[in-house]
Protein backbone atom coordinates (compact mmCIF):
# COMPACT_ATOMS: atom_id res chain seq x y z
CA UNK A 1 0.00 0.00 0.00
CA UNK A 2 1.11 3.50 -0.76
CA UNK A 3 1.49 5.78 2.24
CA UNK A 4 1.64 9.52 2.73
CA UNK A 5 5.19 9.09 4.00
CA UNK A 6 6.30 8.42 0.43
CA UNK A 7 5.61 12.07 -0.28
CA UNK A 8 8.61 12.86 1.86
CA UNK A 9 10.83 10.86 -0.52
CA UNK A 10 9.26 12.53 -3.53
CA UNK A 11 9.97 15.86 -1.90
CA UNK A 12 13.62 15.05 -1.38
CA UNK A 13 13.96 13.73 -4.92
CA UNK A 14 12.17 16.53 -6.73
CA UNK A 15 12.87 19.72 -4.86
CA UNK A 16 15.99 20.43 -6.93
CA UNK A 17 14.17 19.83 -10.22
CA UNK A 18 11.37 22.10 -9.12
CA UNK A 19 13.75 24.95 -8.56
CA UNK A 20 15.19 24.31 -12.02
CA UNK A 21 11.71 24.20 -13.51
CA UNK A 22 10.90 27.58 -12.04
CA UNK A 23 14.07 29.04 -13.50
CA UNK A 24 13.18 27.56 -16.86
CA UNK A 25 10.45 30.14 -17.20
CA UNK A 26 6.96 29.24 -18.21
CA UNK A 27 6.32 26.16 -20.28
CA UNK A 28 3.44 24.89 -22.35
CA UNK A 29 -0.06 24.93 -20.87
CA UNK A 30 -2.71 22.38 -21.75
CA UNK A 31 -6.14 23.82 -20.91
CA UNK A 32 -9.15 21.51 -20.89
CA UNK A 33 -12.75 22.76 -21.00
CA UNK A 34 -14.37 21.56 -17.78
CA UNK A 35 -17.79 23.19 -17.76
CA UNK A 36 -20.86 20.95 -17.68
CA UNK A 37 -20.87 20.74 -21.48
CA UNK A 38 -17.23 19.65 -21.57
CA UNK A 39 -17.60 17.08 -18.80
CA UNK A 40 -20.75 15.63 -20.35
CA UNK A 41 -18.94 15.32 -23.69
CA UNK A 42 -16.01 13.41 -22.19
CA UNK A 43 -13.49 15.93 -20.87
CA UNK A 44 -12.49 13.73 -17.93
CA UNK A 45 -10.90 10.86 -19.89
CA UNK A 46 -9.25 13.43 -22.17
CA UNK A 47 -7.70 15.16 -19.19
CA UNK A 48 -6.57 11.80 -17.78
CA UNK A 49 -4.92 10.96 -21.09
CA UNK A 50 -2.97 14.24 -21.12
CA UNK A 51 -1.79 13.76 -17.54
CA UNK A 52 -0.75 10.18 -18.29
CA UNK A 53 1.07 10.98 -21.54
CA UNK A 54 2.91 13.93 -20.04
CA UNK A 55 4.01 11.92 -17.02
CA UNK A 56 5.07 9.00 -19.22
CA UNK A 57 7.28 11.27 -21.30
CA UNK A 58 8.38 13.18 -18.22
CA UNK A 59 7.43 16.51 -19.77
CA UNK A 60 7.65 18.31 -16.47
CA UNK A 61 7.52 21.73 -18.04
CA UNK A 62 3.98 21.21 -19.30
CA UNK A 63 1.07 21.94 -16.99
CA UNK A 64 -2.54 20.84 -17.38
CA UNK A 65 -5.29 23.16 -16.22
CA UNK A 66 -8.98 23.73 -16.79
CA UNK A 67 -11.23 26.42 -18.19
CA UNK A 68 -14.94 27.08 -18.31
CA UNK A 69 -17.30 27.01 -21.27
CA UNK A 70 -16.14 29.05 -24.26
CA UNK A 71 -19.51 28.93 -26.00
CA UNK A 72 -18.85 26.12 -28.46
CA UNK A 73 -20.56 23.34 -26.52
CA UNK A 74 -21.20 21.15 -29.56
CA UNK A 75 -17.44 20.98 -30.19
CA UNK A 76 -16.54 19.79 -26.68
CA UNK A 77 -14.32 18.33 -25.34
CA UNK A 78 -12.20 21.36 -26.21
CA UNK A 79 -8.50 21.65 -25.39
CA UNK A 80 -6.28 24.66 -25.87
CA UNK A 81 -2.52 24.41 -26.16
CA UNK A 82 -0.80 27.59 -25.10
CA UNK A 83 2.93 27.82 -25.68
CA UNK A 84 5.14 30.83 -25.08
CA UNK A 85 5.65 32.93 -28.22
CA UNK A 86 3.18 30.84 -30.19
CA UNK A 87 -0.39 31.38 -31.19
CA UNK A 88 -2.91 29.49 -29.08
CA UNK A 89 -4.19 26.32 -30.76
CA UNK A 90 -7.74 25.12 -30.07
CA UNK A 91 -8.47 21.41 -30.51
CA UNK A 92 -12.08 20.24 -30.61
CA UNK A 93 -14.03 17.00 -30.14
CA UNK A 94 -11.09 15.55 -28.31
CA UNK A 95 -10.68 11.91 -27.26
CA UNK A 96 -7.96 10.17 -25.22
CA UNK A 97 -6.46 8.85 -28.49
CA UNK A 98 -6.36 12.33 -30.01
CA UNK A 99 -4.80 13.62 -26.79
CA UNK A 100 -1.92 11.16 -27.11
CA UNK A 101 -1.30 12.37 -30.67
CA UNK A 102 -1.42 16.02 -29.67
CA UNK A 103 1.21 15.35 -26.99
CA UNK A 104 3.48 13.47 -29.40
CA UNK A 105 3.11 15.73 -32.40
CA UNK A 106 2.29 19.17 -31.08
CA UNK A 107 3.89 19.35 -27.66
CA UNK A 108 6.95 17.20 -28.38
CA UNK A 109 7.53 17.78 -32.09
CA UNK A 110 5.97 21.25 -32.39
CA UNK A 111 3.74 20.16 -35.27
CA UNK A 112 0.13 21.28 -34.89
CA UNK A 113 -2.32 18.42 -35.57
CA UNK A 114 -4.33 20.51 -38.01
CA UNK A 115 -7.13 18.01 -38.60
CA UNK A 116 -8.22 18.20 -34.93
CA UNK A 117 -8.26 21.99 -34.70
CA UNK A 118 -11.32 24.21 -34.48
CA UNK A 119 -10.46 25.61 -37.90
CA UNK A 120 -10.73 22.17 -39.52
CA UNK A 121 -14.02 21.45 -37.73
CA UNK A 122 -15.76 24.60 -38.93
CA UNK B 1 -23.90 12.76 -17.39
CA UNK B 2 -23.91 9.07 -16.56
CA UNK B 3 -21.90 8.83 -13.36
CA UNK B 4 -22.25 10.51 -9.99
CA UNK B 5 -18.50 11.14 -10.09
CA UNK B 6 -18.99 13.26 -13.23
CA UNK B 7 -21.63 15.33 -11.45
CA UNK B 8 -19.18 15.76 -8.57
CA UNK B 9 -16.45 16.93 -10.97
CA UNK B 10 -18.92 19.42 -12.39
CA UNK B 11 -20.39 20.70 -9.11
CA UNK B 12 -16.91 21.27 -7.70
CA UNK B 13 -16.12 23.46 -10.74
CA UNK B 14 -18.70 25.89 -9.37
CA UNK B 15 -16.76 26.06 -6.10
CA UNK B 16 -13.52 26.59 -8.01
CA UNK B 17 -15.17 29.35 -10.03
CA UNK B 18 -16.31 30.93 -6.75
CA UNK B 19 -12.64 31.19 -5.68
CA UNK B 20 -12.90 28.68 -2.87
CA UNK B 21 -9.72 28.04 -0.92
CA UNK B 22 -10.95 24.83 0.68
CA UNK B 23 -13.43 22.45 -0.90
CA UNK B 24 -14.82 19.53 1.07
CA UNK B 25 -16.19 16.62 -0.91
CA UNK B 26 -17.95 13.92 1.03
CA UNK B 27 -19.59 10.77 -0.26
CA UNK B 28 -21.53 8.64 2.19
CA UNK B 29 -22.91 5.30 1.14
CA UNK B 30 -25.23 3.85 3.73
CA UNK B 31 -26.75 0.60 2.59
CA UNK B 32 -28.75 0.09 5.78
CA UNK B 33 -30.52 3.40 5.26
CA UNK B 34 -30.50 2.76 1.51
CA UNK B 35 -29.02 6.21 0.99
CA UNK B 36 -26.12 7.72 -0.90
CA UNK B 37 -25.29 11.31 -0.03
CA UNK B 38 -22.85 13.62 -1.78
CA UNK B 39 -21.87 16.89 -0.13
CA UNK B 40 -19.73 19.61 -1.69
CA UNK B 41 -18.92 22.40 0.73
CA UNK B 42 -16.80 25.40 -0.15
CA UNK B 43 -15.63 28.67 1.38
CA UNK B 44 -16.01 30.60 -1.85
CA UNK B 45 -17.86 33.81 -2.52
CA UNK B 46 -21.33 32.33 -2.03
CA UNK B 47 -24.60 33.35 -3.66
CA UNK B 48 -27.24 35.93 -2.97
CA UNK B 49 -30.70 34.68 -2.04
CA UNK B 50 -31.91 35.64 -5.46
CA UNK B 51 -29.25 33.62 -7.29
CA UNK B 52 -29.86 30.74 -4.94
CA UNK B 53 -33.56 30.74 -5.83
CA UNK B 54 -32.77 30.85 -9.54
CA UNK B 55 -30.33 27.97 -9.60
CA UNK B 56 -32.70 25.70 -7.70
CA UNK B 57 -35.34 26.26 -10.33
CA UNK B 58 -34.29 23.85 -13.06
CA UNK B 59 -34.08 24.84 -16.69
CA UNK B 60 -35.17 28.42 -16.27
CA UNK B 61 -36.21 29.76 -19.67
CA UNK B 62 -33.45 31.08 -21.82
CA UNK B 63 -30.88 28.88 -20.21
CA UNK B 64 -31.53 25.67 -22.01
CA UNK B 65 -29.94 26.63 -25.30
CA UNK B 66 -27.02 28.38 -23.64
CA UNK B 67 -24.00 26.66 -22.34
CA UNK B 68 -24.65 27.83 -18.79
CA UNK B 69 -26.69 26.85 -15.83
CA UNK B 70 -26.87 23.12 -16.39
CA UNK B 71 -24.74 21.74 -13.59
CA UNK B 72 -27.08 22.02 -10.62
CA UNK B 73 -30.30 21.22 -12.55
CA UNK B 74 -28.72 18.02 -13.91
CA UNK B 75 -27.66 16.96 -10.43
CA UNK B 76 -31.13 17.72 -9.12
CA UNK B 77 -32.71 15.65 -11.87
CA UNK B 78 -30.39 12.71 -11.19
CA UNK B 79 -31.22 12.82 -7.46
CA UNK B 80 -34.97 13.20 -7.90
CA UNK B 81 -35.10 10.27 -10.29
CA UNK B 82 -34.05 8.08 -7.36
CA UNK B 83 -36.52 9.54 -4.88
CA UNK B 84 -33.87 11.83 -3.48
CA UNK B 85 -33.27 15.57 -3.61
CA UNK B 86 -30.71 18.36 -3.69
CA UNK B 87 -30.33 20.92 -0.94
CA UNK B 88 -28.41 24.14 -1.39
CA UNK B 89 -27.33 26.57 1.23
CA UNK B 90 -25.19 29.59 0.62
CA UNK B 91 -24.13 32.81 2.21
CA UNK B 92 -22.47 35.69 0.40
CA UNK B 93 -18.84 35.95 1.38
CA UNK B 94 -18.99 32.74 3.41
CA UNK B 95 -19.48 29.83 1.07
CA UNK B 96 -21.84 27.29 -0.36
CA UNK B 97 -22.92 23.77 0.48
CA UNK B 98 -24.56 21.47 -2.04
CA UNK B 99 -26.02 18.24 -0.72
CA UNK B 100 -27.41 15.63 -3.07
CA UNK B 101 -29.27 12.62 -1.70
CA UNK B 102 -29.94 9.50 -3.73
CA UNK B 103 -31.88 6.31 -3.19
CA UNK B 104 -29.01 3.83 -2.93
CA UNK B 105 -30.66 0.78 -4.50
CA UNK B 106 -33.00 2.68 -6.80
CA UNK B 107 -32.81 1.32 -10.34
CA UNK B 108 -32.25 4.80 -11.76
CA UNK B 109 -29.41 5.67 -9.43
CA UNK B 110 -26.33 6.34 -11.47
CA UNK B 111 -23.20 4.45 -10.43
CA UNK B 112 -20.54 6.44 -8.63
CA UNK B 113 -18.23 5.59 -11.53
CA UNK B 114 -14.63 6.69 -11.80
CA UNK B 115 -14.33 8.71 -8.61
CA UNK B 116 -10.56 8.23 -8.64
CA UNK B 117 -10.21 10.27 -11.86
CA UNK B 118 -12.57 12.93 -10.57
CA UNK B 119 -10.69 13.51 -7.31
CA UNK B 120 -7.30 13.21 -9.00
CA UNK B 121 -8.16 15.79 -11.61
CA UNK B 122 -9.72 18.19 -9.15
CA UNK B 123 -6.57 18.14 -7.05
CA UNK B 124 -3.98 18.35 -9.81
CA UNK B 125 -5.85 20.99 -11.81
CA UNK B 126 -6.34 23.35 -8.91
CA UNK B 127 -2.95 23.99 -7.40
CA UNK B 128 -4.25 26.91 -5.34
CA UNK B 129 -7.19 25.11 -3.79
CA UNK B 130 -7.19 22.60 -0.97
CA UNK B 131 -9.42 19.57 -0.92
CA UNK B 132 -10.72 17.47 1.91
CA UNK B 133 -12.12 14.29 0.45
CA UNK B 134 -14.04 11.76 2.50
CA UNK B 135 -15.60 8.59 1.16
CA UNK B 136 -17.60 6.45 3.56
CA UNK B 137 -19.07 3.09 2.74
CA UNK B 138 -21.02 1.96 5.78
CA UNK B 139 -18.44 1.69 8.55
CA UNK B 140 -15.39 2.12 6.32
CA UNK B 141 -13.88 5.47 5.54
CA UNK B 142 -11.15 6.94 3.37
CA UNK B 143 -10.02 10.53 3.86
CA UNK B 144 -7.55 12.61 1.91
CA UNK B 145 -6.54 16.11 2.91
CA UNK B 146 -4.34 18.04 0.48
CA UNK B 147 -3.24 20.36 3.31
CA UNK B 148 -1.61 17.37 4.93
CA UNK B 149 0.01 16.40 1.62
CA UNK B 150 1.37 19.91 1.14
CA UNK B 151 2.81 19.92 4.62
CA UNK B 152 4.84 16.81 3.86
CA UNK B 153 5.76 18.00 0.37
CA UNK B 154 7.16 21.32 1.53
CA UNK B 155 7.33 23.52 -1.55
CA UNK B 156 6.78 20.72 -4.08
CA UNK B 157 3.51 21.46 -5.93
CA UNK B 158 0.76 18.84 -6.11
CA UNK B 159 0.83 19.00 -9.89
CA UNK B 160 4.42 17.80 -10.10
CA UNK B 161 4.47 14.68 -12.28
CA UNK B 162 5.84 12.41 -9.58
CA UNK B 163 3.22 13.59 -7.12
CA UNK B 164 0.45 13.19 -9.68
CA UNK B 165 1.48 9.62 -10.46
CA UNK B 166 1.76 8.81 -6.76
CA UNK B 167 -1.64 10.37 -6.03
CA UNK B 168 -3.37 8.38 -8.74
CA UNK B 169 -2.06 5.11 -7.29
CA UNK B 170 -2.84 6.21 -3.75
CA UNK B 171 -6.43 6.99 -4.66
CA UNK B 172 -6.82 3.75 -6.62
CA UNK B 173 -5.53 1.61 -3.77
CA UNK B 174 -7.61 3.28 -1.10
CA UNK B 175 -10.80 3.32 -3.15
CA UNK B 176 -10.48 -0.33 -4.02
CA UNK B 177 -9.81 -1.34 -0.43
CA UNK B 178 -12.95 0.60 0.56
CA UNK B 179 -14.92 -1.54 -1.83
CA UNK B 180 -13.50 -4.78 -0.45
CA UNK B 181 -15.64 -6.20 2.33
CA UNK B 182 -17.70 -3.07 2.33
CA UNK B 183 -20.55 -4.99 3.93
CA UNK B 184 -18.40 -5.57 7.00
CA UNK B 185 -17.51 -9.18 6.15
CA UNK B 186 -13.84 -10.05 6.13
N1 LIG C 1 -20.45 26.86 -5.09
C1 LIG C 1 -20.93 27.99 -5.66
N2 LIG C 1 -20.51 29.20 -5.21
C2 LIG C 1 -20.99 30.35 -5.76
N3 LIG C 1 -21.91 30.38 -6.77
C3 LIG C 1 -22.36 29.21 -7.25
C4 LIG C 1 -21.91 27.96 -6.72
N4 LIG C 1 -22.53 26.96 -7.38
C5 LIG C 1 -23.33 27.56 -8.28
N5 LIG C 1 -23.24 28.90 -8.22
C6 LIG C 1 -23.96 29.89 -9.06
O1 LIG C 1 -25.03 29.20 -9.68
C7 LIG C 1 -24.91 29.30 -11.09
C8 LIG C 1 -25.45 28.04 -11.74
O2 LIG C 1 -24.61 26.93 -11.49
P1 LIG C 1 -24.66 25.71 -12.49
O3 LIG C 1 -23.60 24.75 -12.14
O4 LIG C 1 -26.05 25.16 -12.49
O5 LIG C 1 -24.37 26.33 -13.91
P2 LIG C 1 -23.04 27.07 -14.42
O6 LIG C 1 -21.88 26.67 -13.58
O7 LIG C 1 -23.32 28.52 -14.57
O8 LIG C 1 -22.83 26.47 -15.86
P3 LIG C 1 -22.53 24.94 -16.23
O9 LIG C 1 -22.51 24.19 -14.93
O10 LIG C 1 -23.63 24.52 -17.11
O11 LIG C 1 -21.19 24.92 -16.87
C9 LIG C 1 -23.45 29.57 -11.34
O12 LIG C 1 -23.23 30.24 -12.55
C10 LIG C 1 -23.09 30.44 -10.14
O13 LIG C 1 -23.46 31.77 -10.36
MG1 LIG D 1 -21.58 24.58 -13.09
Amino acid sequence: MKSLAELQEIRNRTLNNIIMRKEDGQGVRVVVGMATCGIAAGARPVMSAFVEELAKRNLSNVTVTQMGCIGACRLEPIVEIIAPNEEKVTYVKMTPEKAARVVAEHIVNKQVVTEYTIGAAE
Amino acid sequence: MEELSLHILDIVQNSVAADAKLIEVEITEDTAKDKLTVTVKDDGRGMSEETLRKVTDPFTTGRKTRCVGLGIPLLKLAAELTGGRVELSSELGKGTTVTAMFGYSHIDRQPLGDIVSTIHQLIVMNENTDFLYTHRINSKVFTLDTRQMREILGGVPLNTHEVMVWLLEYLKENESSLLKNCDGKE
